[in-house]
């Protein structure tokens, strides 16, 4: 079957359908990991987005569960060059295109990927509609510019958690407020032996507050931070109540709950290969990146921030700090999943600030 | 952290000569390396022992010294230099080895030569096995059982508490000599008892052996801040077992899942901080395929083959970089070279798929064995790039030169099935071609998992090309049928051609009946050459041309950028693809297409890589754009930033082609690339484009036999004898008509033993019995063998005008492979006359063919007269070494001659060119150690992987020095082994008595002893091989023998003793000489060595004074 894919500057990518059927919009970005395909399926910040893989094969070892990094798939479309129907891997239970047509994904293969991504790459990321029902493939670049804006979209409430969660650890209790977290963040902080109450969203800093825990990591998600409204209210709330430890979009809510502000970068930073600096050392950490959106750099001092990483590729703010609060915070993941385990250094660096400030 | 400022001059190691398992690799290295340290505005100072590699240029260093490479000869270019600092581990082994050497020594304590990038300790951690077991266990990552054993029970006693197989590596000896890998008790009694022998402290290493495992490598890079970066990894397709040498090689991973892949490289960089490695190191690890169990294998604390393989595929120059950061220099201080704006501190994502085929020298040794196991046994590798895993493998195959345009092999069509399921079961240089053809034959792949232990996704992948092919196959005309792809995928704009509209579309006129355009793309898509659409569609390769053509099924070429398109980048490094957008765009400038020459095998080495740059260079200084194709990683050549444009793909016509018609140059340059490149002479002629320099019909004139012997007798220059022989009587007549001796070849070489000198009419029917087929279509070459001195020419000449740099001697007669030869420049023994008929008959035949450009010829002095053998309308071997040696820039002015120049104009005069004070002689170097079941002696066929020069005023030092770069340990004295045919014996009279002379006790045969004895010479007779122990090989297995001579007796039949007592000398380290010129030169050198000599060294940019 016949899918295509309709960018809104009216560019059209045919290719083979594979996954589940159907049309779907978003925003259509490109991830450069050569592995890690599950966990960039199952990463909930991709909810909104089709998702082009530049690496040009694609599900060679299969779907393995254990690698998810939550319950299912929220990306709009896969764009591949090559997907693997026969893949490889001991720990496979079953192909991409299952996986894919199980979670509603609709997969398209065969493309010129590596063109795909130069045009993104030069214009900017771009809405498209992906579809297997291909008869009008003008109307489908119409509708790819009448989608709605991504940033007029609240993705954050279709991947968090609804409910109080408890991850049972020992000793300290860490809040997770759950913006669209990943699996990992939990798995880190529970091998370093704490308990996780992951919090939905729009809790009230209250409820949290009434937990009592040593910290509070405000995750990943999805869409532009200025959307998640509750939760940068709840974060400056917390803020100089507990130490906090902001993750990617937990790391944007937590530069404006402080006063900072965020803006939309070109085409992101999306794969496994990013060199970060921490600029407190010098030394230099390659790390998993995802995200659209940056910390304007000029906007940290007056909110009393201080920039304590930095991306050797672009200069853009990686992480800060708070100049006297207990607050640290990196634009890209500790937690991996896909991507090098490099900066799960800073899980200790939080775990010091609590000690510190606990007591 | 900036550049150490005190840091003035830095002495770089070279790695010699090119070996089986250390090839041209080191040259790229060591040329970045160089290049990177003078970017740094460092003093370079250079040593290595080979004149063809780019990095002995004299731009490359400000004081190179051409010098073997022992730790003495180290030592004094340190101490005539008195550099700061010593860069070693940029020459491979060869250079880590020296480097440790003269720090032993204290040389560098001495002189105050520090040591860059990688500390010694470091280094030490690495290599020591017990050291690097004992940090292995320290950080905690695993490492394969073993222990160290002196008796055959302990090996036992190991592997009954491991269970097999395991692998027994004897200590100290080459390459793995002596080892294996035993799966029963059996097995290992056999093969520890032999290794235990070999091994000279009587020791093996048994180590539990992971068969099957899958073998990951990662190529990873620290700076002294302890940033740690992994550059690429790559998947063994072959499992552990096989050398990774011999590997056919995947970059990045293919089957690793993430969390696999991240567990790795966690552990590379636990690894390289553990050993506190400052520069480059590759760390391979053997991966249970069916848990997250891994063991660490081996640890390279250097450069290494598979640090240049890495570099080419992702783009990222590891050799700069680490040379930066050897001076100080952190990643994040070094700029991206490729996309000038990122930095050198980053991990390359690759969007593409890059494939490693090595290749074998079985071509030329048909008596090898070509089983592959731990020891290594390819001696060059090609690399190719595709969108498709597929794509690269065939692309990769295409360009190994092997004469088969796919994963397929008429002859294994003929294997039964058993044969087949056996081959595929112990590996050899065949596998995937077995597998191919398993899978045409309907094998399942499951079954062909349990045989070869070949990951399940190679073997689809392989599959996926024999069904493709399966589909073109049914599309062979016949009955008209659909078009078996229902959609093709393109893009396009909505008012453009958006809709997939070629689908399913017949195709015109005069397409074979079928072939729809949507089969035919996914046909290339497959990475399907012309050819092999071509074969099973029942037409040519021209009308497949044609009609991708006429269907717009062309390539695209796309850009190696080192971040998968996230950045822009400007290196112009491409390969093609079967997709919809092309970002080579070729730009309207002059420009010329310089044909590189593939892969290093015996025959085809370093030099033409050499000349081919030197090309590109003299393109460039004349203002036009030079685009190079070439497929082979280890090279300078295919550096992204020699060229203007590298295209990275196969050298056979389709691809060349394919790249011709995009750029449309003013012209091609084939003169430089050797065979390989000429061999495209006429097809690209053919198809329109402009050949530079010498003509193809001139080119068509030296190399096709009739018309030469045409144009010789024209000239009247003599040759020797000879005819071509269609049928085995015709040939019989011609021999006897010359006389015997005769040399025989065939005239076309199927692979095999191909050129002989044959005594009489009983071994001429032999030689057309067992090595060649005699037909009408492959007839027989049979030419009068002339006794006499070699000579060789290499000339420049502009149409006109002939200049010859130099002639060179040999010192091996005629009939020894001029490339086996060793050649000494200027000539010792010609006179002023001869001198002069070599010019002429050289000024004569140029002009004749209308040479433009480099020509090479070779002459026999045959009793005081020369006679012509051999016109090569090329570059040769010898150009690097006789540019060297003269300061002429031959392939500079031959470039320029290609473009139009004389001459005149470049200010050169036609005329032997006057010789130089300086004698240099070149050696070959022959990698026997590792090829078993390989003859040593030297004759007709070309055997030598490498070579070295040595420089001196004084011929005898000069000797010397080319010696010992070779690697001849010459002994003072000793006992010498001689064993001399019957024809002889006379010849070898004196020299038995200068051996005598100088001290040694002479050991021989029988025959030879009666011989000797009769001519009251003392001799200790041994017994022969087959007269029972101890005899001559015993003697020399027992290190009782220092030298041996041994000239080659009536027929070549491996079992017979000559060869094995070849063998064991090769095997035990003792100089063996099979031609009796190489040991009179021997003998001079050993007497000037008593003399004890001094040996000035002279810097390369001293030689023209």
């Amino acid at each position: 079957m016949q899918a295509v894919l309709a960018l809104e500057d009216g560019t059209l990518y045919y290719g083979r359908a594979f996954g589940a059927g159907g049309e779907n919009w978003g925003e259509v970005v490109f991830n450069t990991g050569m592995t890690g395909y599950e966990g960039v399926l199952t990463d909930p910040s991709y909810c909104g987005q089709i998702v082009v893989m530049t690496y040009p094969l694609v599900g060679n070892y299969g779907i393995n569960a254990e690698d998810f990094e939550s319950k299912g798939s929220f990306v709009r479309g896969f764009v591949v060059r090559e997907a693997c129907d026969r893949p490889s891997n001991w720990k496979s239970g079953g192909t991409l295109a299952e996986f894919l047509a199980n979670e509603g994904v609709i997969g398209l293969a065969g493309v010129d990927t590596r063109a795909l991504t130069r045009r993104l790459r030069t214009k900017g990321t771009m809405r498209g509609i992906i579809s297997t029902e291909t008869d009008e493939p003008e109307a489908l670049v119409e509708k790819a510019r009448s989608c709605p804006d991504f940033s007029a979209q609240d993705f954050i409430p279709m991947v968090a958690a609804k409910d109080i969660l408890r991850y049972d650890g020992g000793d300290p209790v860490l809040a997770l407020i759950d913006l669209g977290a990943k699996q990992n963040i939990v798995r880190c902080l529970q091998r370093r032996g704490c308990t996780v109450v992951v919090f939905p969203p729009d809790t009230p800093p209250a409820d949290i507050l009434a937990q009592n825990p040593a910290g509070v990591v405000i995750s990943n998600g999805p869409g532009d931070p200025v959307r998640a409204v509750s939760a940068i209210a709840a974060v400056r709330a917390l803020a100089g109540k507990k130490p906090l430890f902001g993750i990617c979009l937990g790391h944007q809510v937590l530069a404006l709950a402080l006063g900072a502000r965020t803006y939309k970068l070109k085409f992101g930073h999306r794969g496994a290969n990013h060199p970060v600096k921490d600029l407190a050392t010098g030394k230099v950490y390659i790390s998993s990146h995802n995200h659209g959106f940056s910390v304007a750099e000029e906007t940290l001092a007056p909110a009393g921030l201080v920039i304590t990483h930095r991306n050797l590729n672009d200069g853009t703010v990686e992480g800060f700090r708070h100049r006297e609060l207990p607050v640290m915070s990196v634009q890209y993941h500790p937690e991996a999943g896909p991507g090098p385990h490099d900066s799960e250094y800073l899980f200790d660096e939080f775990l010091k600030l609590i000690g510190r400030e606990g007591n | 952290m900036p550049k150490d400022k005190t840091l003035k001059k830095v002495m770089v190691i070279g790695s010699g000569p090119i070996v089986i398992g250390q090839a041209a690799e080191f040259d790229y290295a060591g040329t970045q390396a160089c290049r990177a340290l003078r970017e740094e505005g460092l003093q370079v100072v250079l040593i290595n022992s080979n004149p063809a590699t780019i990095m002995t240029d004299a731009n490359m260093a400000d004081r190179i010294y051409i010098e073997p490479l022992t730790p003495e000869f180290v030592a004094k270019v340190i101490h005539q230099e008195r550099p700061d600092a010593l860069l070693p581990t940029l020459g491979g082994q060869t250079g880590l080895n020296l480097a440790k050497q003269v720090a032993d020594a204290g040389v560098l304590d001495q002189y105050g030569v520090r040591l860059l990038g990688t500390p010694l300790e470091s280094i030490k951690r690495a290599e020591d096995r017990e050291h690097f077991r004992n940090m292995c266990l320290a950080i905690g990552e695993p490492i394969p059982e073993s222990v160290i054993i002196s008796e055959v029970d302990a090996a036992v006693a190991f592997a009954r508490k491991t269970s097999y197989p395991v692998v027994v590596r004897p200590a100290y000896t080459l390459g793995g000599t002596g080892g294996g890998v035993a799966f029963s008790e059996e097995e290992l009694r056999d093969i520890a008892n032999r290794g235990l022998t070999m091994s000279i402290i009587h020791q093996a290493l048994v180590e539990r052996c992971v068969l099957g495992w899958k073998e990951i490598e990662y190529e990873v890079v620290r700076d002294g801040a302890d940033n740690c970066i992994t550059i690429c990894n790559m998947e063994n397709i072959d499992p552990m077992g096989i050398h990774t040498g011999d590997s056919i090689v995947v970059a990045p991973t293919q089957t690793l899942s993430d969390r696999e892949h991240q567990m790795l490289r966690s552990a590379s960089l636990k690894i390289i901080r553990a050993l506190g490695v400052e520069g480059g190191c590759n760390v391979q690890f053997a991966l249970d395929p069916e848990s997250y169990n891994y063991y660490v294998i081996e640890v390279n604390p250097r450069l290494s083959r598979s640090s240049a393989l890495a570099s080419k595929a992702t783009g990222y120059p590891i050799a700069k970089v680490a040379t930066k950061v050897a001076v100080g220099l952190t990643l994040d201080e070094i700029k991206n070279a490729v996309t000038g704006k990122t930095y050198a501190c980053f991990e390359p994502a690759l969007d593409y798929v890059v494939v490693k085929y090595p290749r074998w020298p079985f071509d030329k040794f048909s008596f090898a064995n070509r089983n592959l196991g731990t020891q290594m046994k390819s001696t060059g590798e090609v690399m190719a790039i595709g969108r498709t895993f597929e794509e690269a493998l065939l692309k990769a195959v295409r360009s190994l030169e092997i004469g088969v345009a796919g994963l397929h092999m008429t002859e294994l069509g003929h294997l039964p099935n058993d044969q087949l399921r056996a081959r595929m079961a112990r590996p050899d240089d065949l596998r995937l071609f077995l597998v191919a053809e398993a899978l045409r034959r309907g094998f399942p792949v499951s079954e062909l998992f349990e045989l070869t232990r070949i990951d399940r996704f190679f073997l689809d992948k392989i599959k996926n090309i024999t069904a493709t092919e399966d589909l073109v196959r049914a599309a062979r005309p016949g009955p008209a049928r659909p078009d078996p792809l229902t959609w093709v995928p393109r893009t396009g704009t909505p008012t453009g051609a958006g809709a997939p509209a070629d689908a399913g579309t017949p195709t015109g006129a005069g397409a074979p009946a079928g072939l729809m355009p949507g089969l035919l793309r996914r046909a290339k898509r497959a990475g399907l050459s012309d050819s092999t659409i071509a074969e099973l569609l029942g037409t040519t390769s021209r009308e497949i041309h044609r009609l991708r053509r006429e269907q717009g099924v062309e390539p695209v070429y796309k850009m190696v950028d080192t971040c998968a398109g996230e950045f822009e980048a400007t290196t112009p490094y491409y390969y093609s693809t079967y997709e919809e957008e092309d970002e080579a765009g070729a730009e309207d400038v002059r420009k010329v297409v310089v044909l590189g020459s593939g892969p290093i095998r015996i025959g085809q080495g370093i030099e033409f890589d050499y000349c081919s740059v030197h090309s590109v260079w003299a393109l460039k200084e004349q203002g036009l754009q030079a685009i190079i194709i070439n497929n082979n990683p280890e090279t300078v050549s295919t550096d992204f930033d020699t060229a203007d444009r590298l295209y990275f793909e196969p050298l056979v016509p389709e691809d060349v082609m394919n790249i011709l018609h995009k750029e449309k140059p003013e012209g091609v340059i084939v003169q430089f690339g050797g065979q390989t490149a000429i061999n495209l002479a006429r097809p690209v002629e053919k198809a329109g484009f402009n050949i530079l320099g010498t003509s193809v019909a001139d080119i068509d004139r030296a190399e096709d036999r009739e018309r030469f012997d045409r144009l010789v007798a024209e000239l009247g220059i003599p040759r020797p004898p000879g005819g071509t022989g269609f049928s085995v009587e015709e040939a019989q007549r011609i021999a006897e008509q010359v006389g015997f001796p005769v040399l025989v070849r065939p005239s076309y070489v199927l692979g095999g033993r191909a050129m002989e000198i044959v005594y009489n009419s009983q071994e001429l029917l032999e030689y057309m019995a067992d090595a060649v087929r005699v037909t009408p279509k492959h007839p027989v070459l049979v030419d009068k063998y002339l006794l006499g001195k070699e000579l060789e020419v290499d000339a420049v000449c502009d149409g006109e005008t002939v200049l010859v740099p130099g002639i060179m001697e040999h010192v091996e007669r005629a009939g020894v492979h001029s490339g086996d030869s060793i050649a000494v420049f200027p000539p010792q023994s010609l006179t002023p006359e001869i001198k002069q008929q070599l010019f002429d008959y050289t000024q004569q035949i140029a002009r004749a063919l209308r040479i433009r450009g480099l020509v090479n010829i070779q002459f026999v002095l045959h009793e005081g007269r020369v006679f012509v053998l051999e016109v090569n309308p090329r570059s040769s071997r010898t150009v690097p070494y006789l540019s060297k040696v003269t300061g002429i820039p031959m392939v500079n002015l031959a470039t320029r001659i290609c473009l139009g120049a004389t001459l005149a104009e470049m200010g050169y005069r036609g005329g032997l060119y006057e010789e130089t004070q300086n004698i240099a002689v070149k050696a070959p170097v022959f990698s026997f150690a590792k090829l078993l079941d390989v003859d040593v002696c030297l004759g007709p066929e070309m055997k030598s992987t490498g070579e070295v020069m040595g420089v001196s005023k004084d011929y005898a030092l000069a000797l010397y020095k080319a010696c010992l770069a070779a690697g001849y340990s010459l002994p003072l004295s000793g006992k010498a082994v001689v064993t001399i045919a019957d024809r002889d014996k006379d010849e070898a009279l004196p020299l038995v008595r200068s051996l005598v002379n100088l001290g040694f006790e002479i050991v021989a045969t029988e025959g030879t002893a009666a011989f000797l004895r009769s001519r009251a010479i003392t001799v200790e007779v041994a017994r022969k091989v087959h007269e029972g122990s101890p005899n001559l090989v015993d003697l020399i297995r027992g290190n009782k023998i220092h030298l041996v001579v041994n000239t080659l007796t009536k027929g070549k039949l491996t079992t017979r003793d000559g060869f094995r007592i070849r063998r064991a000398a090769v095997e035990m380290g003792v100089p063996c000489l099979t031609s009796l010129d190489t040991a009179r030169v021997v003998i001079e050198v050993m007497r000037a060595r008593q003399r004890g000599e001094a040996m000035p060294l002279i810097p390369l940019q001293e030689y023209v004074s």
